[in-house]
């Protein structure tokens, strides 16, 4: 078996590795593609931030490219109108459920959203969906970081760091639907829980939901 | 006992059950319907009835807890087997018809024919059910002996040709059953109408020498009820259905994973499986060959979601029903990692018959793309509410029309949901649509679980929209963005456009929404949860616009936009039933002696246009909600 696949990425030919997942070939590859919950070391995707969408000839439908596996002569496509719209619309759905302050948030600047926005040319203040209104509270228990649920996008990518890299299983996702959320075993502090506060979590959040407590702003 | 072929060991357990069940039928025998649709009707109370009068008329007779026979509109409902009568089935049963029918029938001779509902096999004196003009369209293959067997004897089971496929199956390769299975064209029964035969062969090329078999017995859709009534029916028809699979790909454990809103049919399975056990055709060495193979129940917690495949593995294996990307297929990766089947209770069921009777038989009912039957659970606006089973291809109008009896109270059709919360709301217009996976789903349908509910002119297509997306809504995993969100930003406009909120940008973006969510969502109750929205954007889309331009409701069933109006011209002045009907006091005498609402005070709670005596009738509802202004009274 060959080691290498060939396939094009909106026209381009690229050589890669076989058994690689589309997403990371296209991001190594600086063609960017839309990403939340994706992590590279887990085998499995939760594909369920529905951000990474991509098109492949001969399939009917779009695809989520961090679950696809690159084939030998597979032809992507990354934008196209349904692409696009897919795209749009989860991301202004994920904006209408998120705390929009970010001259206040930790990670202005630093933001997967705001980064998504600037490349596809996507408006943070969506229109079209109403804001969902939330009562969040901030816990601010451990010594250097904090969590304000207000920001989460609940991509997991902090679950799969507590468990995974740390091995600790501090933190995991409560309740369905719409009340999903990202908690402690029992909904304790992080303080009070088993936390380590080796702040692995926070190295993962793609967004300012987990922050160090020295980034905040005013 | 293993030196015997499973043929030879078979027989003897034929010859013991045959003998057991014809000693029992010596004695005058009721069998009640105690499937939750009849407990729910009072059975377990019109047993206490038949027991007392038994023995206070000092008769030797027994009462048998059975199934469901499918005519849930006329429950409480018993078979009455005496000897030397044709079995008779009785309905509606209360205390005063039960002391009836002991001392007319069970102590005296007299079956009191006038309060039968029809008799259970061809006889001289009273028709059959086959003799119904439903009888014509039903063709009952897995419904066959629910209701007449009993469920907590093995040897009513196999007296019936129980467990034979098996011995016959055992009697040949693994690989004769899943050919059967494959030439069959059998189609999974739990939603996606998935290639059964396919499915086996998927996992059983999978290799490995650990596989898992696992019976889908979560149904969560409300107003379905066919699988749990075919467990509390006729469960060894799904065990056999079990083995077989697990023999024709070499498991050699499985799970029926059944939800714990289901008692019944968790104790009724759980019996079933001991006494399985018991006469070795299941567990180790079963019918005396080398072949092994066990089953256990698993209570479901609940969540409708867990009845997708994915999720039903996470929470078997103790982890949050939820669920993941596919492929892989559980199939190839499932329980544990290991090649893992899972069926429909339903697509079970099938199988014994298709072994015993053939490819080639199954094929030749039905259509060629869907062969076999279709079992539904008909509820709602039609006058005989029950467990159906008709061939593939009958069309819905026969369905409804013929099988169903038609809308009660002559009231005019409008709608059938079909497939539940994933299903879609099909018009007058589809009604000559041959019921197949295929055909419906064309139509914008699913066959799903099962479910229809007819609805008629006054059931508002917005509201069953918003009904059926609440559903979904609240039972969304929440793992990805579409269904997560999506459903909710959908269920807010629906709820506003009910309201007469609604506007023309709003209903678009609706569509676009309800689109996008179809297209976007991990799993396939993200999928399909727009299908109810979309068909009756589709079909309805006038109600819609009536609800948004004229703040209109056809039906007259949302709340937001009637309001109930008593016609001076109908109302008498010699009733006043409504004022006491009224809980809030709002409805006053005027100076004329008629009565009228006082609308402030109105809460829409029809108890008044219920109370109207029908010569009357005189209380309405009104939409849009304005008062006819030439008519309008003030309170003096
Ligand atoms: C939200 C959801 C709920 C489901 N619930 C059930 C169920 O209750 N019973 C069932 O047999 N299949 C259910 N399914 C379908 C299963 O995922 C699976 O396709 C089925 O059990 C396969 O069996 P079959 O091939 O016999 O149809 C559900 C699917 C989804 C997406
Ligand atoms: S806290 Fe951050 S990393 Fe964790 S789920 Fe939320 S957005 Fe993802
Ligand atoms: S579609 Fe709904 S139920 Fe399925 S994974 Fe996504 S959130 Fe969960």
């Amino acid at each position: 078996m060959n080691d290498y696949v060939n396939i094009t990425i909106d026209d381009r030919k690229i050589k890669a590795r076989a058994g690689e997942k589309l997403l990371w070939v296209a991001l190594d590859n600086d063609i960017y593609i839309p990403h939340l919950c994706a992590v590279r070391e887990k085998e499995r995707s939760n594909a369920s931030c529905r951000l990474c969408f991509v098109e492949i000839e001969g399939m009917a439908r779009p695809v989520t490219s961090c679950t696809q596996v690159v084939r030998e002569e597979m032809v992507v496509r990354t934008r196209s109108t349904r692409i696009d719209r897919l795209v749009k619309t989860a991301f202004e759905l994920l904006l209408s459920d998120h705390n929009l302050s970010c001259r206040e948030c930790p990670a202005n600047g630093n933001c997967e959203l705001q980064k998504i926005a600037k490349e596809r040319g996507l408006k943070l203040r969506q229109k079209r969906f109403k804001a969902i209104e939330r009562d969040h509270t901030v816990d601010d228990s451990p010594d250097e970081f904090a969590f304000d649920p207000s920001r989460c996008v609940l991509c997991g990518r902090c679950i799969w760091a507590d468990r995974e890299e740390a091995g600790v299983g501090a933190i995991g996702f409560a309740n369905r639907g719409i009340n999903s959320v990202i908690t402690t075993f029992e909904g304790v502090s992080l303080a009070e829980s088993i936390c380590t506060q080796c702040k692995l979590c926070v190295e993962a959040c793609p967004v300012g939901a987990f922050y160090y407590k020295k980034d905040k702003k005013a | 006992m293993s030196a015997d072929s499973p043929m030879d060991n078979y027989e003897k357990l034929f010859e013991v059950a045959k003998q057991n069940e014809e000693a029992r039928r010596e004695k005058p025998r009721i069998l009640l319907g105690t499937a939750s649709c009849g407990v729910a009707a009072g059975a377990l109370q019109v047993k206490e009835f038949f027991l007392k009068e038994i023995e206070s008329h000092g008769l030797d007779a027994e009462v048998v807890e059975v199934g469901c026979i499918g005519h849930c509109y006329a429950e409480p409902l018993a078979i009455i087997a005496k000897p030397g009568f044709p079995a008779i089935t009785y309905g509606n049963l209360d205390e005063g018809l039960v002391h009836l029918l002991v001392e007319d029938f069970l102590a005296g001779e007299d079956p009191c024919y006038e309060y039968a509902l029809a008799a259970v096999d061809r006889n001289d004196v009273f028709p059959t059910f086959e003799d119904f003009p439903r009888g014509i369209y039903e063709n009952k293959l897995i419904l066959e002996q629910c209701g007449y067997i009993d469920p907590e004897s093995i040897d009513s089971y196999i007296e019936k040709d129980g467990y034979r496929a098996l011995a016959k199956a055992l009697s040949d390769e693994p690989a004769r059953t899943l050919d059967e299975v494959k030439a069959s064209n059998l189609r999974g029964r739990g939603g996606a109408g998935f290639p059964t035969g396919r499915k086996w062969e998927t996992s059983l090329k999978a290799g490995g020498d650990e596989k898992y078999v696992i019976c889908n017995a979560d149904e969560g859709d409300p107003g379905a009820f066919m699988d749990r009534s075919i467990l509390e029916s006729d469960p060894h028809q799904v065990i056999e259905g079990m083995v077989l699979c697990a023999y024709a790909i070499g498991a050699t454990e499985g799970y029926l994973y059944i939800r714990a809103e289901y008692p019944r049919a968790v104790k009724r399975v759980r019996e079933a499986l001991e006494q399985a056990r018991e006469k070795g055709v299941l567990g180790s060495s079963i019918l005396g060959t080398e072949f092994n193979f066990d089953l256990q129940v698993f209570q479901g917690a609940g969540a409708f979601v867990c009845g997708e495949e994915t999720a039903l593995l996470s929470s078997i294996e103790g982890r949050r029903g939820v669920p993941r990307y596919r492929p892989p297929f559980p199939a190839v990766e499932g329980l544990w990692g290991k090649p893992t089947v899972i069926n429909n209770v339903k697509t079970f069921s099938y199988v014994p018959h298709i072994i015993n009777r053939g490819a080639d038989w199954f094929k030749s009912i039905g259509t060629p793309e869907s062969p076999g039957t279709a079992v539904f659970s008909l509820v709602g606006k039609v006058v005989n509410t029950g467990l159906v089973e008709v061939p593939m291809g009958t069309t819905l109008r026969e369905l409804i029309f013929e099988v169903g009896g038609g809308l009660p109270d002559g009231k005019e059709f409008k709608a059938v949901q079909i497939g539940g919360p994933s299903g879609g709301c099909l018009p007058e217009s589809a009604l000559d649509v041959p019921i197949d996976f295929d055909s419906l789903h064309e139509a914008g349908a699913i066959m799903g679980s099962g479910g229809l509910v007819v609805m008629d002119e006054d059931d508002c297509m917005v509201s069953v929209a918003h009904y059926f997306l609440e559903f979904t809504q609240q039972e969304s995993c929440g793992k990805c963005t579409f269904c997560r969100l999506g459903t909710k930003h959908m269920l807010d406009i629906l709820t506003d456009i009910t309201r007469g909120h609604g506007d023309e940008e709003r209903l678009t973006l609706l569509e676009e929404l309800a689109e996008d969510v179809r297209d976007g969502s991990l799993c396939n109750l993200g999928r399909t949860a727009p299908n109810p929205v979309l068909t009756t954007l589709k079909y309805f889309r006038d109600e819609y616009k009536a609800h948004i331009e004229e703040g209109r409701c056809p039906a007259r069933a949302c709340r937001d936009l009637v309001l109930f109006y008593i016609e001076p011209s109908r109302c008498s002045k010699l009733c006043n039933v409504c004022v006491g009907s009224c809980p809030t006091e709002a409805i006053y005498t005027r100076d004329d002696g008629l009565k009228a609402i006082d609308q402030e005070k109105c809460v829409k709670c029809d108890n008044c246009r219920k109370a109207c005596p029908p010569e009357y009738n005189a209380v309405i509802k009104l939409s849009p909600p304005v008062l006819p202004p030439e008519k309008e009274k003030k309170r003096t």
